[in-house]
């Protein structure tokens, strides 16, 4: 995709300030004795046909900011605009119709596959819960449908187990489809596949997205993934979106501390690259209870004396390019 | 590390010819078909290929550590310091394991006992292979547990696995492994499951024991950046044989095996810019479906012609040093008058 005709795109999706708590019940009257600050203000856009990927390891709130943008979780605060639209608080019927526009695909395409169902009429359920068609007009659409993700035709009348990792894939993504929506947030959607398999999905998402006109949230850990995918990508860290850029910037010259932890981690596949490794200490702090001021100062290697107390904002320091981070 | 002197040496463990096999429905299943090949010390060997592909198995029949009465070595010689470990009795290879060679796995709990300290774990693992005094070995097992990188070693000592994250869980099994100084570690998925900066710490771990205790190790991943950045020498293994082998550099820049050659253009590469990645069609076949004859790869690659499907290809040195096992190379070719 080109990156100047998407200067002039509007926004398809719009988060601000977003956070989602977990709440932790505990003692006699099952109280809520805290929270797990899994999204703890995150900010980004997605413009019309781009792929913003969002990385960062396991636990840094991805997957919650994916489920609480489709309203499986409830934002605890901020906004999700749709369209320009407020659908943080949509409930009923205004929802339901949201999320013919939102849908999602998972890591793990067979735990969300009813093994009783064949293929066919995995990928048919979504239209018939939302949609006035006739079975036959149905039927072939499912059929395209099976087609367009690279599955045979006869996979409509198998059932999902008889189908490889990389072909459950598929039926996650043509069930996903089947709705035709404007926003698929894929999370972690090659994670559990093999490398040989794994390409083949990336190169269907790419596919698909051209060919249904798709707009991506495409989350991962894998950062080599991430910016094989994407046009943007942001990095995320203990609930925090700390640094967003365009691919390039981000792999070129990546901002923050963390992200540039991140990329020196990454081993690279050519033995002839002997790169400087920045090792960071320690672990990852609990989202229950996390560090004041920036969230990264304790495994920080450039923390400063105001790192530990004022809690650095996300803000633009080059054209497109912002940072959560007090160097800046 | 010089290759020179490591061509010179004595292998340290030689596998010939093996052949492993899984009973399925009261069958055999060669799930390892023979397979040879050597490490030498001090060197470390990578092993990839997708899951399935034999990997676990083979560093299992290694350690002679099949499940009973479903896999077993149907052929071929494990040669460890010139003993033959595939007729060790039971207890000669418990001598041998833990002390000579180790194995860690992808999930740290495999080699965990939940119920017990770290303490007493590791102070069994020393107590099975050396007459030392409990003091001593509370003392080493401390010591070992500051040599793998953890802090506070003196509390960690009476913890339970539990307690620890998944990268000191990790520490702990490797500290384990290493605790009788082996002088082969079979490191199975190691990092898999651990997030990129927990893996940046552990591998630089494992290469700094493997240069400190003189270790030779056998690293199992489906991460061709791992291998790039920590083996000698890569063995590309594609259903149950092997494909290809060479030194690293040979194996990343010039690939002989169409197979290897895919899997290297499947890989995004973050200094890459490439609207479409190359990609294998199909999946490595069941053991069930395995082709009976020819070529196991014939059916996804795409330079497959029709005597790939008859013609086994043999693992030959196509230059020194760099063996390949496709019938697009003569040296791949059956000889006259031996069964391939
Ligand atoms: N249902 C839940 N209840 C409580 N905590 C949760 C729940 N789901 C996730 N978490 C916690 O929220 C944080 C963010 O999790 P998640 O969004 O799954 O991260 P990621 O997808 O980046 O791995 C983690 O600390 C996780 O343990
Ligand atoms: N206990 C078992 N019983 C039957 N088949 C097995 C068993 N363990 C492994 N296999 C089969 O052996 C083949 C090789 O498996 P494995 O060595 O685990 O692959 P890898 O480690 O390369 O992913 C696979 O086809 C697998 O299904
Ligand atoms: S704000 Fe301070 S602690 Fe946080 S990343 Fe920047 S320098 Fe490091
Ligand atoms: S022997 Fe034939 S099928 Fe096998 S890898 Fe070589 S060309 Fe491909
Ligand atoms: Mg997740
Ligand atoms: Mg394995």
């Amino acid at each position: 995709m080109s990156n100047t005709s998407l200067v002039e795109k509007e926004n398809l999706l719009e988060i601000k300030n977003l956070k989602t708590y977990y709440p932790v019940k505990g003692g006699f009257f099952r109280r809520t004795v805290g929270n797990v600050k899994a999204v703890d203000d995150v900010s980004f856009e997605i413009k019309k046909g781009e792929t913003l990927g969002l990385v960062g390891e396991s636990g840094c709130g991805k997957s919650t900011t994916g489920r609480t943008i489709i309203r499986l979780l409830n934002a605890t605060d901020g906004e999700i605009l749709f369209e320009g639209k407020d659908i943080t608080k949509l409930r009923g019927k205004t929802l339901q119709a949201i999320r013919q526009d939102i849908q999602m695909v998972f890591q793990d395409p067979y735990a969300s596959l009813n093994p009783m169902q064949m293929v066919g009429e995995i990928v048919a359920e979504p239209i018939k819960n939302f949609k006035n068609v006739s079975t036959k007009d149905l039927k072939e659409d499912v059929m395209d449908l099976l087609t367009k993700v690279g599955l045979p035709e006869d996979a409509y009348y198998k059932y999902a187990h008889e189908f490889s990792g990389g072909q459950r894939q598929r039926i996650g993504i043509a069930r996903a489809l089947a709705l035709r929506p404007k926003l698929i947030i894929a999370d972690e959607p090659v994670s559990a596949l093999d490398v040989s398999v794994q390409s083949q999905v990336l190169n269907l998402l790419k596919k698909l997205q051209t060919e249904f006109d798709l707009t991506f949230l495409f989350i991962a850990h894998d950062l080599s993934v991430v910016k094989h995918m994407s046009d943007r990508i942001g990095v995320m860290y203990l609930g925090n979106m700390v640094e967003i850029a365009d691919r390039n910037s981000m792999y070129a010259e990546p901002l923050h501390p963390y992200t540039q932890a991140l990329i020196s981690a990454i081993p690279m596949p050519d033995p002839r690259r002997k790169k400087e490794r920045i090792v960071l200490e320690g672990d990852v702090p609990s989202p229950l209870n996390p560090p004041t001021g920036c969230p990264f100062h304790p495994r920080c290697p450039a923390a400063m004396a105001e790192c530990s107390q004022v809690k650095p904002a996300l803000k633009e320091v080059k054209p497109g390019h912002r940072v959560a981070c007090h160097l800046y | 590390m010089s290759n020179y002197s490591i061509h010179k040496e004595a292998p340290l463990l030689e596998v010939k010819n093996l052949e492993t096999a899984f009973n399925i429905d009261g069958e055999y299943y060669n799930a390892v078909d023979n397979v040879s090949f050597s490490v030498k010390p001090r060197q470390i060997v990578g092993v990839v290929g997708e899951s399935g592909c034999g990997k676990s198995v083979m560093s299992l029949s290694v350690m002679q550590l099949l499940p009973k009465g479903v896999g077993k070595i149907r052929g071929g010689e494990i040669v460890f310091e010139g003993v033959h470990l595939e007729k060790m009795s039971e207890k000669e290879m418990n001598k041998i394991r833990g002390r000579d060679i180790s194995m860690i796995f992808q999930e740290p709990m495999t080699s965990m006992n939940p119920v017990f300290t770290i303490g007493f774990q590791l102070q069994e693992v020393l107590f099975n292979h050396t007459n030392i005094s409990k003091a001593e070995a509370r003392q080493k097992s401390v010591a070992l547990l500051k040599s793998v990188g953890i802090s506070r070693p003196e509390k960690i000592v009476d913890e339970y696995p539990h307690q620890l994250s998944g990268g000191m869980r990790q520490r702990v099994m490797i500290a384990m492994a290493i605790a009788n100084q082996p002088k082969l570690l079979i490191a199975d998925e190691p990092t898999t499951a651990l997030d990129v900066t927990v893996q940046a710490q552990i591998l630089e771990l494992l290469k700094s024991i493997q240069e400190v205790n003189d270790m030779s190790v056998i690293m199992i991943t489906h991460d061709l950046g791992v291998v790039a950045e920590m083996c000698d020498e890569v063995i590309v293994m594609y259903a149950g044989r092997i494909v290809e082998r060479a030194d690293v550099d040979t194996l990343f820049y010039n690939p002989k095996h169409p197979y290897t050659e895919l899997m290297m253009g499947a890989i995004p590469k973050m200094d890459e810019d490439k609207e479409e990645l190359s990609s294998i069609k199909g999946i490595v076949p069941s053991l069930k479906n395995m082709p009976a004859t020819g070529c196991r790869f014939a059916n996804r690659c795409p330079k497959a012609m029709p005597e790939c499907a008859t013609i086994t290809p043999l693992l030959g040195e196509v230059e020194q040093g760099h063996e390949v096992a496709c019938i697009l190379y003569e040296a791949s070719m059956p000889k006259e008058g031996v069964k391939a």
